[in-house]
């Protein structure tokens, strides 16, 4: 009982606060020693990333595409996480989505734009919202972890996608010219993903994902429902007592988790310049690891929806940078993917003083409350 | 269909899938110590990639196969050291700064590939090893007893783990370390050592599970694992805390790799079948996950830091 009251309070104390900041200035200070080991400029590296992300409006409006499924994934991550349960199943629930998606968009090739494109999105809505509610009815009724039947359902949708791109929905040109590459053909026009800015990379998917942002925030803390999975992920004991079913809220939190990466599948598909669905054959080849990467923005983003839209464009402009990186100094981008793994480890790591911080101002007042009886 | 029930082809994709299962058996039988003593090592594919990459350099560069085993294991050993630090010392979300050890491991196998080698050369293999008089055995000698001595130590590691697990006094502290920390505690005994000392020595088998798979592929490449490592962690839930159980999982994820793979290249079935065979070992695993919750118990202590008096 004890136990798990502390392990709640454990993942919640991930939320808010400066330690991220610390983290992703930490998570630099090693990227600029390791460019040293590399034999590049640190100054000159970072500088070719800032301008590679910002440096005018054809980058930015790169980055801000490259943070649309960051944003999505993260705020699905942050309901989860709020719900106490972690969700490191994006990458399926994208690849699902993706998959509804494009089913719907092959099934109805001919319906008009204004009925297709919404068709689209809500089919990229409701395969992510499966694939996550998966794992949260096996949590819910079978107390299966949902750490692993999330990683399992990840290995099954790249499964399900590669015997789709490469058997039935396979683009027959690439069948006649015997190139094979694992990709449909290209959909329905009237389905592509309007641009914002002409010939940009960016398109509505950008509007999407922040009035989703910003619909999930009054979900989780202006509407009865989100207050009550927000309380069973902070005290499932205390929550029960009070009448909620813990269990339809596990589930509740997961597919709705899913349901927002499955939408940034979708955008993936139908907001891509290729207007199709392609792959190299591994679950990156098409999401380029949006599901782990959309973790680190949500981490960042202290687990609050409105705090993960800068904190998912910081990290687009992290991954856009990182291809100028490797033109600048031949520093390959790689490099961006192991300092994002730096700052999970640092955020996480550093939550202890968070933690103790929190405990010493409560033992201070609590102090203070108590009458004295001293002489 | 006939040509593959041959004799002969039986036994090879049985052979292959027992070497496909090798990397597997790394990497899992040293999950289920860190698991029993209370650390989930999420990590796992992360610090296999960086151990495939830094056998598969070593064997490049100098041609020697033991010491690109040992710079793999040694690569694990501090990426184990790291992880301790960060879920013992610092009592991390085990769930999420794991994640964070893969991306990092993921990352900084490719840059350095990308930096140090760029196009991919080939490596050669571990020699296989032909046990006198046992390989010479009709079937089972092709089978069992004509791999390379990687094979044979993955394969060993079932009983030695199931023993020091279960009948030693490192064992007793690792499971009780794993069940009730406090009890372990008010012996005498520091949480805190077992937990580096296993989440060590699991990082250490990781590592060399990579360079089983690097040497056996005898390439690298960018995400060479595709995720073996998060496998191996299922594996252990698959075979409900127990090496043997393990090794079960193990096998079962390398014959169908093996299996597929060889109706693959006979052209009995379509590519695209293939991958859906391919996640029958993932669905397995699924509903063994959920068969075994109601039946089996994790360590209690699974995923929980201790903290003296808390």
């Amino acid at each position: 009982m004890e136990g798990r009251k502390r392990s709640n309070l454990r993942l919640l104390s991930l939320a808010g606060g400066l330690f991220p900041v610390v983290a992703v200035v930490a998570a630099l200070l090693v990227g600029a020693i390791m460019l040293l080991i590399l034999g590049a400029d640190p100054i000159e590296g970072f500088g070719a990333m800032i301008q590679g992300a910002f440096g005018g409006v054809r980058q930015l409006s790169d980055t801000a595409a490259k943070s649309v499924p960051l944003l999505l994934v993260g705020v699905g991550i942050t309901i989860a996480f709020r719900a106490n349960v972690i969700n490191i199943g994006g990458e399926g629930q994208i690849i699902f989505g993706a998959l509804f998606a494009t089913g719907f968009a092959l099934l109805f090739p001919s319906l008009p734009g204004w009925l297709l494109l919404p068709g689209v999105l809500i089919a990229g809505f409701v395969g992510g919202a499966f694939w996550g509610a998966i794992p949260g009815a096996l949590k819910a009724y079978f107390n299966v972890n949902e750490i692993l039947s999330t990683i399992m359902l990840n290995i099954v949708a790249v499964q399900v996608m590669n015997f789709l791109l490469q058997g039935p929905w396979m683009d027959p040109g690439e069948i006649e010219r015997g190139s094979r590459i694992p990709q449909t053909t290209r959909l329905a026009q009237q389905a592509d993903l309007p641009l914002l800015i002409k010939n940009s990379r960016l398109n509505i998917g950008l509007l999407i994902a922040v009035v989703a942002a910003v619909l999930v925030y009054i979900f989780l803390w202006r509407m009865t429902e989100g207050f009550r999975i927000r309380a069973v992920g902070f005290n499932p004991h205390a929550s029960r007592y009070a009448g909620m079913h813990v269990q339809n809220r596990v589930v509740l939190a997961l597919t709705l988790s899913g349901a927002l990466c499955g939408l940034a599948g979708a955008i993936l598909v139908f907001g891509s310049e290729a207007h199709r669905f392609v792959t190299d054959g591994s679950a990156t080849g098409f999401t380029g690891s949006a599901g782990f990467n959309g973790i680190v923005a949500a981490l960042f983003g202290g687990l609050h929806p409105l705090g993960t839209i800068p904190a998912s464009f910081l990290f687009g402009a992290l991954l856009v940078g990182a291809n100028k990186l490797q033109r600048t100094v031949q520093v390959p981008g790689a490099l961006i993917v192991a300092l994002n793994g730096l700052i999970v480890v640092f955020v996480v790591s550093s939550a202890i003083w968070k933690r103790r911080l929190s405990q010493r101002i409560q033992l201070l007042a609590s102090r203070a409350d108590e009458p004295r009886n001293g002489p | 269909m006939s040509e593959f029930f041959t004799a002969a082809a039986l036994v090879t994709t049985i052979g292959a899938g027992i070497r496909y299962a090798t990397s597997y058996l790394y990497a899992a039988i040293g999950e289920t110590f860190g698991q029993r003593s209370g650390v989930l090592n999420l990590g796992v594919d992360g610090i296999m990639l960086l151990g495939a990459f830094s056998a598969y350099y070593v064997a490049l560069k100098t041609g020697d196969l033991w010491l690109a085993l040992l710079m793999a294991a040694v690569v694990g050993l501090f990426m184990g050291l790291a992880m301790a630090f960060a879920s013992v010392t610092l009592q991390a979300e085990q769930g999420i700064s794991g994640i964070g050890f893969y991306l990092f491991g993921l990352g900084m196998s490719d840059l350095l590939f990308q930096k140090l080698v760029g196009t991919p050369l080939p490596i050669s293999g571990f020699p296989e090893v032909h046990i006198p008089w046992l390989s010479d055995l009709p079937v089972v000698g092709e089978l069992l007893f004509s791999h390379s001595l990687l094979v044979y130590g993955a394969f060993l590691l079932v009983p030695i783990g199931t023993y020091v697990l279960n009948h030693t006094t490192i064992g007793l502290k690792i499971r009780s370390a794993g069940e009730n920390p406090a009890a372990v505690d008010t012996l005498g005994v520091s949480v805190a050592r077992v937990r580096y000392g296993t989440v060590m020595f699991g990082s250490m088998l990781a590592g060399i599970g990579g360079a089983a798979l690097t040497t056996e592929l005898g390439i690298f490449q960018q995400n060479l694992t595709a995720g073996q490592g998060f496998i191996a962690v299922a594996l252990v839930y698959f075979g409900a805390w127990r090496p043997v159980g393990v090794m079960y999982g193990a096998l079962l994820y390398g014959l169908v790799t093996s299996i597929v793979s060889q109706l693959k290249t006979l052209e009995i079935i379509p590519r695209s079948v293939s991958d859906l065979a391919s996640m029958l070992p993932a669905l397995i695993t699924i509903l063994a996950l959920v068969i075994a919750v109601q039946r089996e118990r994790q360590p209690a202590a699974l995923t929980k830091p201790y903290e003296r008096g808390g």
